[in-house]
């Protein structure tokens, strides 16, 4: 048996589906790492993959990982670094063919296998699984997803590390994945190198907090940080985050040394509160979090600790993401200019909402916004800025509705105002705006048992 | 009247006490909300309620608030639900995923006692 390693380091390479081409490679040849771990899956993700599998099955993946490994497999496979990723997306198996090819052209052949984790993908089992009484119900409205069950595009539970351990321990040096949770990619090389067991929850809870900060890349080393955000240095060469771990769950973060952005206490509690729900339970398959448990101590520069983990025993339950058609939408911009750049605006959102009721239109939503007023906060800017004197203001409109037709009809709204409406706009190049497919989201929760995740590893 | 009332309470800006990040749960934004220093936080606790952020958010939000602590971080954190106009895919705003809520809230004033 060759001796459990003192520690292991899990470099972040992709906070999400197009976050910067560099981070990995940076990683890799920064300094000493032992895994690559990178994110691909949002939400929104799986159906616009599952789109582009139903126009030409061998698609369906993030397509940009392959020229990715292309880039870093040689550097990885000579330094014995290890890849985990979701870059699956509905089509592992197509993924890991592609990255299978691409180190056959680097004459890689026979130096380097592929893991591939299926059987989250339950789109083709939905029928039979409603019929026989699952109900999948939304958790946020309630209601049963046979409402909406013609209507359903995608549907993924979310695996858990384990599977991703199964495919580290049958000697995988990149594991390809679909639905596994962001954590799941981090904490799996964790119970992989230290052996840790399904119910120790305190570990298993403290390596699904590594994977929770360092799972958005950048946004826990300087990235999107409010605390002193202009004295964060050399943002233009951010060093990603490393997780240095040990057997007992205690972890540090760190980067590269010479990168630029930074790793603070405050900046970590930043990452840590990102997206969260009740902190108390971080509920992933692989076991409960608590995050009000979580000690951070700054241990020099660029390097804090995290310590005090405390877990409890997974649900028996699965979360499932399901995309399905909702309908339409569309949104539309003009620029107004100086003077009463604000109240320009304002009529010419008057002006075409008028147009849109005279013409009979039936919408489930309009939204106005006015950028540079009062887009991203609301009433309580408006309360406090003095908007007389704005140099310009953006209208920005956007319309929803199950009706194609009368989307499209309000794309066509927009550009007349320039010539028929107030004065002084500006700011059309884009050119008349696109009625825009909406394939919404149905969070639900289903029996473990019924998902059955596969593992298959195989030599290049 | 008004430099009696100033000798009785001070007015301060989250901005000034805190800091915060903001993101999506489908619908539902949260925001993260972190003492600058530990002495800030009691502060925060007692004077930043559910219902002084629901008031702050009027009219953005359609939903309740809820509000956990995490004395271990000197932070709280805030679900405004119903404020992101469907949320993800469905929501026309500009920030369909909640992002500014963060700064949103740091312009929150608290009248604290001099």
């Amino acid at each position: 048996m060759k001796p459990q390693p003192a520690s292991v380091r899990i470099a972040a390479g992709q906070g999400f589906w197009g976050d910067w081409l560099e981070a990995p490679y940076r990683q890799v040849t920064g300094g000493p790492i032992d895994y690559l771990m990178m994110d691909y899956l949002a939400e929104v993700t799986m159906s616009i993959l599952q789109k582009q599998k139903s126009r030409d099955p061998s698609l369906g993946y993030a397509k940009d990982f392959i020229p990715l490994m292309e880039r870093i497999l040689p550097i990885a496979a000579q330094r014995g670094i290890k890849i985990t990723a979701n870059a699956g997306g509905v089509n592992p198996r197509a993924c890991a063919q592609a990255v299978a090819e691409t180190a056959r052209r680097l004459r890689l052949g026979g130096k380097v296998r592929i893991g591939v984790v299926t059987g989250d993908d339950l789109l083709g089992r939905l029928d039979g699984l409603l019929a026989r009484g699952h109900e999948l119900r939304n958790l946020d409205t309630g209601r049963p997803l046979s409402e909406v069950q013609d209507r359903v595009v995608s549907a993924n539970a979310y695996l858990g590390a384990w599977p991703v351990v199964e495919a580290l321990r049958g000697g995988a040096d990149i594991v390809v994945t679909g639905r596994v949770t962001d954590t799941g990619l981090t904490l799996a090389p964790m119970i992989h190198t230290f052996g840790w067991r399904p119910d120790a929850w305190d570990l298993l809870a403290a390596g699904t907090v590594a994977g929770h900060t360092i799972e958005c890349g950048a946004q826990c080393s300087g990235g999107n940080c409010l605390v002193d955000w202009d004295g964060i240095p050399d943002l233009a060469n951010v060093g990603y985050p490393i997780v240095e771990a040990a057997a007992d769950g205690t972890f540090e973060i760190t980067k590269h040394p010479g990168t630029g952005g930074r790793i603070s206490v405050a900046g970590v509690k930043e990452q840590l509160v990102y997206e969260m729900g009740n902190p108390a339970e971080y509920i992933t398959p692989d076991g409960i979090a608590d995050f009000t448990t979580i000690r951070l101590e700054q241990r020099g520069k660029d390097r804090v600790r995290v310590s005090g983990v405390r877990g409890r025993p997974a649900t028996d339950k699965l979360k499932v993401s399901i995309g399905y058609f909702y309908g339409y939408k569309a949104v539309g911009t003009l620029v107004y200019a100086w003077p009463d750049a604000y109240r320009k605006a304002q009529a010419a959102d008057r002006i075409l909402r008028q147009r849109l009721a005279n013409l009979g239109l039936k919408f489930e939503a309009v939204l106005t916004e006015f950028v540079g007023a009062d887009a991203t906060h609301g009433p309580l800017a408006r309360a406090s800025a003095p908007l007389d004197q704005l140099p310009e203001v953006q209208l920005r409109i956007g319309v929803r509705s199950p009706d194609k037709a009368a989307v499209e009809r309000f794309t066509r709204e927009i550009a007349p105002l320039i010539l028929n409406g107030p004065p002084s706009v500006t700011g059309f190049a884009g050119g008349r705006p696109k009625p825009e497919e909406i394939v919404a989201y149905w969070p639900a929760l289903i029996d473990k048992r019924i998902v059955e995740p596969c593992v298959e590893v195989v030599q290049v | 009247m008004r430099k009696k009332a100033t000798r009785r309470a001070r007015r301060v800006r989250l901005l000034d006490i805190a800091h915060a990040r903001s993101g999506d749960k489908g619908d539902t934004a949260n925001v993260g909300l972190i003492a600058l220093k530990p002495e800030y936080y009691p502060i925060l606790v007692k004077h930043v309620t559910a219902a002084r952020v629901a008031r702050h958010f009027k009219g953005m939000i359609s939903g309740p608030v809820e509000r956990f602590e995490l004395p271990n971080l000197h932070a709280l954190n805030f679900l405004l639900h119903g404020a992101l106009d469907g949320g993800g895919t469905i929501s026309l705003k500009t920030d369909a995923q909640g992002k500014v809520f963060s700064t949103a809230l740091l312009r929150l004033e608290l009248e604290l006692p001099k």
